[in-house]
């Protein structure tokens, strides 16, 4: 004890902090990344083996598909946001950490956002070939997987929140995130299909926008409060 | 009430046993808390409700004559927590963890190199904590602890896997950090020789 009131660090060093222990961890096990990545690219380059090639079918389905595609990886990736430092101990350290358990929630979720969320949408042009999308639409999918994914991984830290001592799996967390997580995925693919068809769909970007500002500003909330009840 | 941590008329219920009802105690700086009983008898449940992390029936406790639930944040600026389970990463190596954690409290200005020396673990700084022995990892969560600058630790049987030795250095420990004016409450099934001002709590 060499004081009685000691600095305390700041609380955007804890979110930088914690956010980088857990790209340092992914790194040191890719396979756990590289999971959902994967999943996203097979169910995209499945899709049109199975339906035939007629680029009107391709064409038509492609926005629905990478974007129920996207949705789905991102589910599969987040059973495991809390599970280990719910194992080993370490979520019990951030529980008696003088930093703001919401700004710790908000670290890990832009983690989970950087290593699962971030490398769909840089592949997503490249799957999105696969369905004769032309150039201008592609950009538009990728803006659209950009706030999308964002959203996904908010919503989604509150449901491994709540489910993270229950071990179901990731059923549990699915049904809980689903409804939330609707309203994305029919903006993110109707805009997409929108701009395909050559439609107006600026509004669906900025709807989209909005969902991901308020998610931003309210789940690291509802992922403190809880694990703060799961951990009891 | 003037002492440094406190409580009083603690209750806690989990499912349908009580493990603890109207219990008490008062924890001044030098002194030692020492939470006996069997094994389930719910020492570490009321570890973890001084440290915020249950919520009790009834009962408060009180940091600085201050609820700890109107001050959380700098209660648990206060103390660090040496847990049955030690809160490291196993991929990581012990210098990673430990810098995780330097961000996370307020570090005492001392010298790492001598703690971890003084720990016998600067020869595994950069081994991944999951390569090191049970004993080791409870060596590596001492150091955490020690590099801390916070008056309270809270210890739930720190004497699990380790060696005589290492059992000796943590009654040493505690007892420079008592004698420097910290505080310890500490989880023990087992006789323990340390020389200090102790209170005790029957569970």
């Amino acid at each position: 004890m060499t004081s009685t009131n000691p600095q305390q660090p700041g609380i955007f060093a804890g979110l930088a902090a914690i956010a980088r222990r857990d790209i340092l961890l992914a790194w040191k096990r890719p396979g756990d990344v590289l999971n959902p990545l994967f999943f996203f690219a097979m169910v995209c380059t499945l899709f049109p083996l199975a339906v035939g090639p007629s680029a009107e079918q391709l064409i038509f389905s492609g926005p629905g598909v990478l974007w129920v595609a996207a949705l789905l990886a991102t589910l599969l990736s987040l059973n495991t946001l809390f599970m280990s430092d719910h194992e080993d101990g370490s979520l019990d350290q951030m529980l008696v950490s003088p930093q703001p358990l919401p700004v710790l929630a908000l670290g890990k979720t832009l983690a989970h956002w950087l290593i699962s969320g971030l490398p769909l949408v840089l592949i997503s042009p490249l799957l999105a070939l696969t369905y004769r999308m032309p150039g201008d639409v592609v950009g538009v999918l990728m803006l659209t997987l950009l706030l999308g994914t964002i959203c996904l991984s908010l919503l989604g830290s509150i449901g491994a929140a709540l489910t993270v001592g229950l071990h179901t799996g990731t059923a549990l967390l699915s049904l809980l995130i689903l409804p939330l997580a609707m309203p994305v995925l029919l903006l993110g693919a109707n805009t997409v299909s929108l701009a395909a068809g050559n439609d107006i769909y600026a509004t669906g970007i900025w709807a989209l926008g909005a969902y991901a500002v308020a998610a931003l500003s309210l789940a690291p909330y509802a992922t403190a409060a809880a694990l703060r009840i799961s951990s009891e | 009430m003037t002492a440094k941590l406190s409580a009083s008329e603690l209750t806690l219920i989990r499912g349908e046993t009580c493990l603890f009802q109207d219990l008490g105690f008062a924890l001044n700086p030098g002194e030692l808390l020492l939470l006996e009983g069997q094994n389930g008898s719910g020492k570490t449940s009321l570890m973890r409700s001084i440290a915020g992390l249950l919520s009790l029936e009834t009962g408060e406790i009180f940091w600085n004559d201050e609820p700890v639930s109107r001050q959380r944040q700098e209660f648990h600026g206060s103390l660090v927590w040496l847990a049955h389970r030690t809160g490291l990463k196993g991929d990581l190596t012990l210098v990673e963890n430990l810098r995780f954690e330097g961000i996370l409290r307020p570090q005492a200005d001392v010298d790492q190199g001598a703690i971890f020396e003084r720990l016998e673990i600067s020869r595994l700084k950069s081994l991944p904590l999951r390569s090191l022995s049970a004993g080791q990892q409870r060596r590596v969560a001492l150091a955490r602890m020690l590099l801390a600058d916070v008056p309270l630790w809270l210890m739930d049987e720190p004497f699990t896997n380790l060696d005589r030795d290492g059992r000796k250095l943590v009654v040493q420990l505690v007892e420079e950090h008592l004698e420097a004016g910290g505080m310890c409450v500490m989880a023990a099934h087992q006789d323990i020789d340390i020389n200090a001002t102790i209170n005790r709590v029957a569970l």
